[in-house]
């Protein structure tokens, strides 16, 4: 999160003398382990997945991407981010405002049960729903008789999904906002502005960079989730299958060429999530970096 | 609502706040109260007959001692990766940087079915072990590996920005009164990271236990041998054994919560430590 600030040009000359640096061969041997593993744990498994897509040529390639199966997983996994990203956005800038600008008993506590969901297993995650709405669950009885499926069906993958990725946007956002305080807001109110105006004009702007962070995160998760999906999913090609779910299915069948061809698909997203997010990190540092050095004009 | 905040011009409170408790109750806490109240409804017997099932309590076995080397094994080349990230330089740095959070952003059953064919007997790196009789897929080093995998930006991201923090004069300070390196990395450098490794460890000792899609392709699931606690909860809900379920995860849920606990303790005191020390 706070992660690049090694990157600041500058900031390595500061452990270039003699006394706070080590000797050049350790130096080298602690970059080659770093590299090593860098190689063999990440970028190999990431060649793989693009080296086994397109083992048997384009052609292949396309036509497992083009296959209704394919295409219906696709479908379903674009339609479970679009409403799993947008609720849980709702809910992170709520719960950021409620925790972030007021004071009251309990946020502590309040801060932990929202991160609850990435603490429990994905299997779990999906486990409480069919609890809940499964044949035997609490709502069983009641969703048979009206004939409503959620377990085996798309809402239940939704609903898994929501679990999954809640704390996203929230965490990302509670401690920015908590860091800026709340007198520009409280200004903005005293000279007359109402929530919304207050909230688009003073809070957004200061935000806008984390809230993205958070989107990106959020959207990656719910794209690719798994465990938590594979609970509720029952596996029907073509209707109850996302994209992870489909490449397991491909996979299992040793149908590798199409597996790893979906699996492909998921790779870039995550390539392209990270590519975003390294540029969110950079915008936010020049943010922090102006408001510093306006403040220093200022004093 | 004046009661129960301190004074603020704001407006917004009650109905933030408000929708924040719905939301959390309906899609978080009354679902996982599900688990609780299935579990005590079943009695003990059930309970006890399901979780100390031998198969089940290989599965235990596996899943936590395969977390716990995992977690150590991220420990040490997570140090070292924050390390060089920090302090040196070298050509690619922007991409390693920008790609240990990779385990994050991969969907976890990509990353299992790479994994399971790099490793597999005849993929490219199973093939040169596999003449030394070392076998990774479809055996427990297969299920540490992928572990190793999923856990490692927790310990880089932990450590990378309390390494970045430390201040250089302190350790100038020692290397001036005859400090050599290495005792002043043991002596200086190593407690400050204490905390934020301890964090990073028990961060991705928690992904580990629960961590499901990375793992099961490359694991090869051998019952009593390489079936981890989250596949038994699988296992037992495919055939339809909802009770069986629900007893290993709440068993589960508890150690979650736990560690959950652990972590924010472990927080509080980075926190308390780093900015004391600032």
């Amino acid at each position: 999160m706070s992660a690049s600030i090694a990157l600041q040009p500058g900031a390595l000359e500061r452990y270039e003398t003699p006394s706070t640096c080590e000797p050049a061969w350790v130096r080298v041997v602690l970059i080659t382990i770093a590299l090593t593993f860098f190689a063999v744990f990440l970028l190999l498994p990431l060649g793989t997945v693009f080296a086994e897509a397109l083992r048997k040529g384009w052609g292949t390639y396309l036509a497992s991407l083009s296959s209704p199966d394919a295409w219906a997983a696709i479908r379903l996994t674009l339609l479970t981010a679009a409403i799993a990203v947008p609720l849980n956005l709702v809910f992170g800038v709520a719960a950021a405002w409620a925790i972030a600008k007021f004071e009251f008993p309990g946020k502590r506590l309040l801060i932990t049960l929202i991160d609850l969901p990435f603490s429990v297993s994905p299997v779990i995650s999906g486990l409480i729903y069919v609890l809940m709405f499964g044949a035997q669950g609490w709502f069983g009885p009641w969703l048979a008789e009206h004939d409503i499926r959620i377990i085996f069906a798309v809402p239940g993958i939704v609903l898994a999904t929501i679990f999954v990725t809640f704390p996203f946007v929230a965490r990302e956002l509670i401690p920015l906002m908590e860091a800026q305080g709340a007198e520009e807001e409280e200004a903005a109110v005293v000279l007359g502005a109402s929530g919304w105006q207050v909230f688009w004009h003073t809070t957004l702007p200061n935000i806008k960079w984390g809230l993205l962070y958070g989107v990106i995160l959020c959207n990656a998760r719910a794209m690719g989730e798994f465990g938590a999906v594979s609970v509720v999913s029952g596996h029907i090609r073509g209707k109850t299958n996302t994209m992870p779910l489909h490449v397991e299915i491909l996979y299992n069948e040793y149908n590798y060429a199409a597996a790893f061809a979906v699996a492909s698909l998921l790779a870039l997203l995550a390539i392209v999530t990270l590519g975003l997010k390294t540029l969110v990190e950079r915008q936010t540092r020049r943010q922090r970096q102006e408001s510093i050095k306006a403040s220093e004009i200022e004093s | 609502m004046g009661k129960l905040k301190r004074f603020s011009p704001l407006p917004g409170f009650g109905l933030t706040l408000g929708y924040t408790l719905f939301y959390l109750l309906l899609i978080v806490l009354i679902p996982l109260a599900a688990v609780a109240g299935k579990t005590f409804g079943m009695g003990w017997e059930a309970f006890w007959a399901a979780i100390s099932n031998p198969r089940v309590v290989a599965s235990y076995q596996l899943s936590f001692g395969a977390s716990l080397l995992a977690a150590a094994v991220n420990v040490v080349f997570g140090l070292i990766f924050a390390w060089v990230l920090v302090r040196y330089r070298f050509p690619g740095k922007g991409l390693v940087d920008a790609l240990v959070d990779l385990p994050f952003a991969l969907p976890t059953a990509v990353a299992g079915i790479a994994l399971a064919t790099i490793y597999a007997p005849n993929g490219p790196i199973g093939s040169l072990l596999a003449p030394f009789g070392i076998e990774i897929a479809y055996t427990p080093n297969g299920v540490l590996l992928a572990l190793v995998f999923i856990g490692l930006p927790f310990v880089v991201r932990t450590v990378q920005p309390v390494l970045a923090d430390l201040e250089k004069e302190v350790e100038e300070a020692a290397a001036g009164l005859g400090a050599s390196r290495w005792h002043t990395f043991l002596k200086i450098i190593l407690p400050h990271v204490t905390p934020a490794l301890l964090t990073g460890f028990a961060m991705a000792f928690a992904r580990a236990v629960g961590e499901y899609g990375s793992v099961i392709f490359i694991a090869g699931n051998v019952p009593m041998v390489s079936e981890i606690t989250p596949l038994m909860i699988i296992t037992k809900l495919e055939q339809y054994d909802y009770q069986g379920a629900t007893a290993i995860a709440s068993v589960m849920l508890v150690i979650s919560f736990v560690l959950l606990l652990v972590i924010n303790g472990l927080q509080g005191w980075m926190q308390n430590r780093y900015t004391k020390g600032a």
